[in-house]
């Protein structure tokens, strides 16, 4: 690709030159993405953007665009994973698939249906997971606010929690308060809460962010083996790119400003996939390396935008 | 225990000391020896008069802070969740605060006349604006996070607010309960002092006007004691099992 550093020794007009060149190869990303979308064995996707945008502030500056014309499908039982730098929206296009935040452009369907609000059918596992569970319940009772809200008999929750707690490595801390777990059991306190509620789709923003590599490698583990376990069509929102690719049928690769789809990689790995070989695998390390270069780029590309946008200023 | 005890020497050696200064001719009009005093608050109690005016005093000072914390918790819970009302509300909340609540002796007297009634809405008056302010505050503070959760579990209003407002804000709620608490005592007794022919404070007045000092500080000494139990309650009530979740320290 470009060399960025060369150009901008060059000076000023090389620099927008480089920023200009770097646009229009996005757009011919852009372009080739839209065939990458049809679904596989062309039935209905579980979830479908057509032209998604967001935007905050009203016109003029003080208008902030976040995202931009993102059309992306996602197929039923799928493992989708996006990844893109911090700050580039992935976080607003889950909430968008969530229902608690509406698009300002476009339209984000669930099974056909228009997205129009919150719904228990699409779980939502929250980065943060200590401000997510309800402190002044217990682990069993944060997991039967799922239930609550599928109008499980109170008598009937408890073989269900036990199941889920069992499930997910819980069954020990049942009685125990959110603030007196690690990290990454608060996390399977959340996630066994949003299976609770039998979600037709897991949404999950940055789930395992916030933790240590070893926890998050058993999570990984974890949340693949209930995903292959209930067949969950699951979108995984992660700034980690080894980790989109571990666990992801496709990747996405979200970047820009505002952000648009640059790319959409689909995951050839076998299944069931493990920490040292998956990872090992050449085809792994090849993705890695596209996403990366692809990713940096990215990266390169907004900073000297920034700077030629400073310089003609 | 050899705490309380090491506490209680100053206190027992003044008493003595007061004792036998009066004892020795050390008198004055305003001033009665501790064992008269005593000696008032045992048949105060004994003939029930202290525990019917304690009954009268804390019926009218618990209604009142029951409406006020009535009052305060939904008007304070719909306006923490609504800054565009809160600011609307803001200013007329501003300007009715500042009125102290006995200032509306007469005016209540006129409405309610003796009684409780006329205790009860003042004392209400008194403990709304921090039970109100509190709430607010609290319901405003409340994790964003957790009201995601609640819409994403689809919950109906009233869920919500059963299930994750008002249990979030409760800690903050009950210290404007326990501020009310206090108000509403001292309101309640200066009613009764001024105007309100009922109470404690009622009974002070009749003691001080038979010229019965023993008796006034008798009653006085019971004030201690019942302000003290209501607000260790209160601290119970809060403190207790409903907050067990909070990380120790």
């Amino acid at each position: 690709m470009l060399n960025y550093e060369h150009a901008q020794q060059k000076g000023k007009c090389l620099l927008w030159t480089g920023a200009r060149v770097a646009e229009e190869a996005l757009v011919a990303v852009l372009a080739r993405k839209t065939i990458a979308i049809e679904p596989r064995d062309g039935g209905v996707p579980a979830v479908s953007m057509r032209g998604l945008g967001l935007s905050f502030g009203g016109s003029g500056s003080t208008r902030r665009v976040i995202l931009e014309g993102i059309d992306l499908d996602v197929r039923e039982g799928e493992f989708l994973s996006i990844v893109g730098a911090s700050g580039s929206g992935k976080t607003s296009l889950l909430r968008i698939l969530a229902g608690l935040i509406r698009p300002s452009a476009g339209e984000a369907s669930f099974r056909g249906q228009a997205i129009t609000g919150p719904s228990r059918d699409r779980a939502i596992v929250f980065q943060d997971y200590s401000k997510a569970l309800l402190p002044w319940r217990t682990v069993r009772a944060n997991i039967a606010l799922g239930l609550e809200a599928r109008g499980v008999a109170r008598e009937a929750q408890t073989p269900i929690i036990d199941e889920l707690l069992d499930r997910t490595g819980l069954a020990h801390a049942a009685d125990n308060y959110p603030a007196q777990l690690s990290g990454g059991m608060q996390q399977r306190v959340q996630i066994a809460r949003c299976l609770a509620q039998q979600p037709e789709i897991l949404l999950m923003d940055e789930p395992f962010g916030a933790l240590d590599a070893l926890t998050r490698q058993t999570l990984q583990d974890e949340i693949l083996f209930l995903a292959s376990d209930k067949r969950i069509t699951i979108v995984f929102i992660t700034h980690d790119l080894e980790e989109a690719i571990y666990l992801g049928d496709r990747v996405v690769v979200l970047g820009g400003s505002p952000a648009r789809v640059m790319q959409t990689v689909e995951i050839d790995l076998p299944r069931p996939r493990n920490q040292l070989t998956t990872r090992e695998d050449p085809r792994f390390l090849a993705h890695r390396h596209r996403l990366f270069t692809l990713l940096a780029n990215e990266r390169g590309a907004g900073r000297i935008k920034s700077a030629a946008q400073r310089d003609k200023k | 225990m050899s705490r309380l005890l090491r506490g209680a020497i100053v206190p027992l050696l003044l008493l003595g000391a007061w004792e036998i200064a009066s004892r020795a001719g050390l008198a004055f009009d305003t001033l009665s020896r501790p064992s008269e005093i005593l000696a008032a608050l045992l048949s105060g109690l004994s003939d029930g008069s202290i525990l019917i005016a304690t009954a009268q005093t804390f019926n009218a000072a618990l209604l009142g802070l029951a409406i006020a914390a009535v009052i305060g918790i939904l008007v304070g819970t719909v306006l923490g969740l609504s800054p565009r009302l809160e600011g609307i509300t803001g200013p007329s909340i501003e300007a009715l605060r500042p009125i102290p609540a006995v200032a509306f002796m007469p005016l209540a007297l006129m409405m309610f006349g003796f009684g409780i009634g006329l205790e009860a809405s003042i004392v209400s008056y008194a403990c709304v604006w921090p039970i109100l302010i509190v709430t607010v505050s609290a319901v405003r503070e409340i994790e964003p996070r957790l009201l995601d959760v609640a819409d994403v579990m689809e919950m109906t209003f009233a869920e919500k607010l059963r299930k994750i407002i008002l249990p979030a804000a409760f800690a903050r709620i009950n210290v404007g309960l326990r501020v009310g608490a206090g108000i509403a005592l001292v309101v309640a007794v200066t009613t009764e002092v001024v105007l309100n022919p009922r109470g404690l404070g009622y009974s002070l007045i009749l003691a001080q006007q038979s010229l019965d000092v023993a008796l006034m500080y008798a009653q006085l000494l019971w004030l201690c004691v019942v302000g003290y139990l209501l607000n260790a309650a209160l601290r119970a009530l809060g403190g207790g099992s409903a907050l067990a979740w909070r990380p120790a320290g």
